[in-house]
């Protein structure tokens, strides 16, 4: 099992280079994510070896090799360029994890485009802010989510066709939409794929800060550098893998971790597209094989509760490497993970803007639970002081994780925001915006973030975000948002209102606020609890003084109250 | 029981689902068939509270509880006095 045996010798003699080799790129290549991930795995000669076994509601199976992905993945790039799509054009996926959300990422690719995958669950303002701010011309989807792409189309003269990757025929389709069905389009064997370069736009995803609109992260082709070989000696993937990987191509893992990696290493991936049910999952793995699974602390959490006789219930020997990404992994799942699976979830630890595994648990390497491990190879990684930015050399000691940029799958801006992009570096070194301190042996351990941002089941969601729109709430007079303390989620939204003159505090309007929030951001940004109060704190300049209402959630002290309006 | 679950049904339909979905009948899988995820599931919760002046813990609210209107119009039935 063990990838990574010696890890200081491994370090020393890395370079990014052992990558561009095992995928045959050389400096000035084409390099183009779609075609490494389907036609050259064909071409090594495994075009009929499954690529994807999925799974969805009811027990209704698909079934695609390493072929089927590479035409079909040709046919949809050939319906995208007939519309006119071209490359550098932002291209939206807004589906549940069905099949043409994982093709369709590859389809996207081929032509150059950008792919912008987007969670499905959120609500119409959610998608129009980041579409607009994208600028994206086109989105595929499917019949259950198109009315929340109707609800915001006139504001949306760029967004030229809607893509309905299911329609049945029953309703007549409306402006600018168009039926697409992979299973019915005639295939196409033959394509011309891009000639993108290492430099070349390839995904664009958008992540939640504390203030402002979510920022657009833009990836390159090149990424696949890093995405490939963290995958191989991280979460070991061996050509006879079957891997399950949780995360939704909504967020970066389901990208990175969940199309990319996988497929780019010719590995058999298998695709759950159901609800949370812990006995559901233990079925899958128990029914599929699964034999890699990469998951989350929330999934983890969620399934500790559910208990250990649905365990015992299912045959899960063919599971030999777990992993885990999200939220930071608690010392109490990895020693339950060991006990029940008699395999201990290894954790590793990335964003959006770094787009593959920077800090890690290795298989082979000793595990520290609760630990966040140490930096992959070629990842210069260290605890910053929090005002001068240098890194700190005494073990134990908490500062702000940096990174040396320079690494392959770095974001390499935010989508026209220069300013927050150049924000982001301090001192020579990127911030991804955590703390955490560094032990004796080199481990890193996670103690939070650095800012207010709320981590709920491993999603950022912006405070800012949902203050915005509980603030579009007829009752809602003022709003502060905070993360609130969840044994699952780690984290989750809280509110604190106050009400306009008229309106009543009471469990209906609760409920209407949560509802309304739901419908509107997503269900991940709904407050899980709204506290009525009669004011704010708030600065004697009016800023509502965040961190104080923070601080009681958690229990810890309220800090500095000088500053304070009404002191 | 019959009215009760009507009502959830009817509640289940007209806010976690969009205009064009196939309605909803008792057995529906709600939470595992991906209707109510488990975030949405504290506002269900809230809801059932809410309408029948009862408290369900969280112990008891659980994804295999929510399930189907069925699920949920049994548990909701063990606390109505």
């Amino acid at each position: 099992m063990a990838t990574v045996v010696n890890y200081e010798e491994i370090v020393k003699r890395f370079d990014w280079s052992i990558s561009e080799k095992e995928l045959g790129y050389k400096k000035g290549d084409v390099i183009n994510i779609g075609w490494y991930c389907s036609d050259r795995i064909c071409q090594m000669g495994k075009a009929d070896k499954p690529a994807l076994l999925w799974e969805g509601l009811g027990g209704k199976t698909r079934r695609y090799t390493y072929n089927d992905i590479r035409r079909a993945g040709n046919t949809i790039g050939a319906f995208l360029r007939s519309l006119g799509i071209k490359h550098e054009d932002r291209v939206c996926l807004f589906m549940d994890k069905i099949p043409e959300l994982y093709i369709g990422f590859l389809g996207v690719l081929k032509i150059g485009a950008i792919a912008q995958p987007l969670f499905s669950a959120f609500g119409d303002e959610s998608l129009y802010v980041r579409l607009s701010d994208a600028g994206t011309c086109a989105i595929m989807t499917q019949r259950k989510h198109v009315s929340k792409v109707r609800k915001i189309i006139d504001k949306m003269p760029y967004l030229k066709h809607i893509i309905i990757v299911d329609d049945d025929g029953r309703k007549p389709l409306q402006q600018r939409e168009i039926a697409f069905s992979l299973e019915q389009a005639d295939p196409v064997d033959d394509f011309d794929i891009y000639p993108t370069k290492a430099e070349s736009p390839s995904v664009l995803h958008y992540t939640s800060g504390t203030t402002g609109k979510p920022k657009g992260v833009k990836h390159v082709h090149y990424s696949l550098i890093a995405q490939y070989l963290t995958a191989k000696w991280v979460l070991d993937l061996r050509d006879d893998d079957n891997y399950w990987c949780t995360a939704d191509p909504g967020w970066v893992t389901g990208t990175s971790y969940g199309i990319i990696a996988p497929w780019s290493l010719g590995v058999t991936q298998s695709v759950l597209d159901v609800g949370f049910s812990a006995e559901a999952w233990y079925r899958f793995i128990e029914k599929y094989k699964v034999t890699v699974w990469y998951s989350a602390p929330t999934a983890i959490r969620s399934l500790m509760k559910a208990g250990e006789d649905l365990v015992r219930k299912c045959d899960l020997s063919s599971l030999r490497h777990l992993a885990s990404v999200g939220e930071p992994l608690n010392a109490e799942a990895v020693v339950w993970s060991e006990r029940v699976f008699g395999l201990p979830f290894l954790d590793t630890y990335w964003q959006t803007e770094t787009g593959s595994i920077m800090i890690t648990n290795f298989p082979g390497m000793k595990i520290k639970p609760g630990s966040m491990g140490r930096p992959f190879p070629g990842i210069t990684a260290a605890v910053l002081d929090l005002d001068t930015y240098q890194p700190i050399t005494e073990p134990g000691k908490v500062g702000l994780i940096g990174f040396k940029p320079g690494w392959p799958s770095m974001m390499r801006e935010y989508w026209n925001n220069e300013a927050t992009y150049k924000g982001k570096f301090k001192n020579g070194w990127y911030i991804p915006g955590d703390r955490s301190s560094i032990d004796r042996e080199g481990y890193f351990w996670f103690t939070g973030r650095d800012d207010d941002v709320i981590n709920t089941a491993g999603h950022l969601v912006s405070p800012f975000e949902v203050e915005s729109a509980l603030l579009e709430h007829s009752a809602v007079a003022e709003s502060a948002v905070v993360a609130k303390p969840d044994e699952v989620n780690m984290e989750v939204v809280k509110a604190f209102v106050t009400l306009k003159p008229g309106f009543a505090p009471g469990p209906d309007l609760e409920l209407d606020i949560m509802n309304f929030i739901r419908k509107k951001l997503s269900p991940l940004a709904m407050p899980q609890e709204i506290e009525y109060v009669d004011a704010l704190p708030k600065t004697r300049s009016g800023k509502i003084m965040r961190r104080m209402l923070r601080a009681r959630e958690w229990g810890q002290d309220v800090g500095d109250t000088s500053t304070l309006e009404n002191e | 029981m019959d009215d009760l679950k009507e009502v959830i049904r009817k509640y289940v339909m007209a806010e976690y689902q969009e205009e064009d979905d196939e309605e909803i009948t008792f057995d529906t899988p709600l939470i595992s068939g991906g209707i109510v995820d488990s975030f949405s599931m504290v506002s269900l919760k809230r809801f059932l509270e809410n309408k029948y002046h009862i408290s369900i813990p969280d112990e008891k609210a659980t994804p295999e509880a929510f399930d189907s209107v069925n699920k949920i119009a049994v548990l909701v039935q063990g606390f109505l006095k």
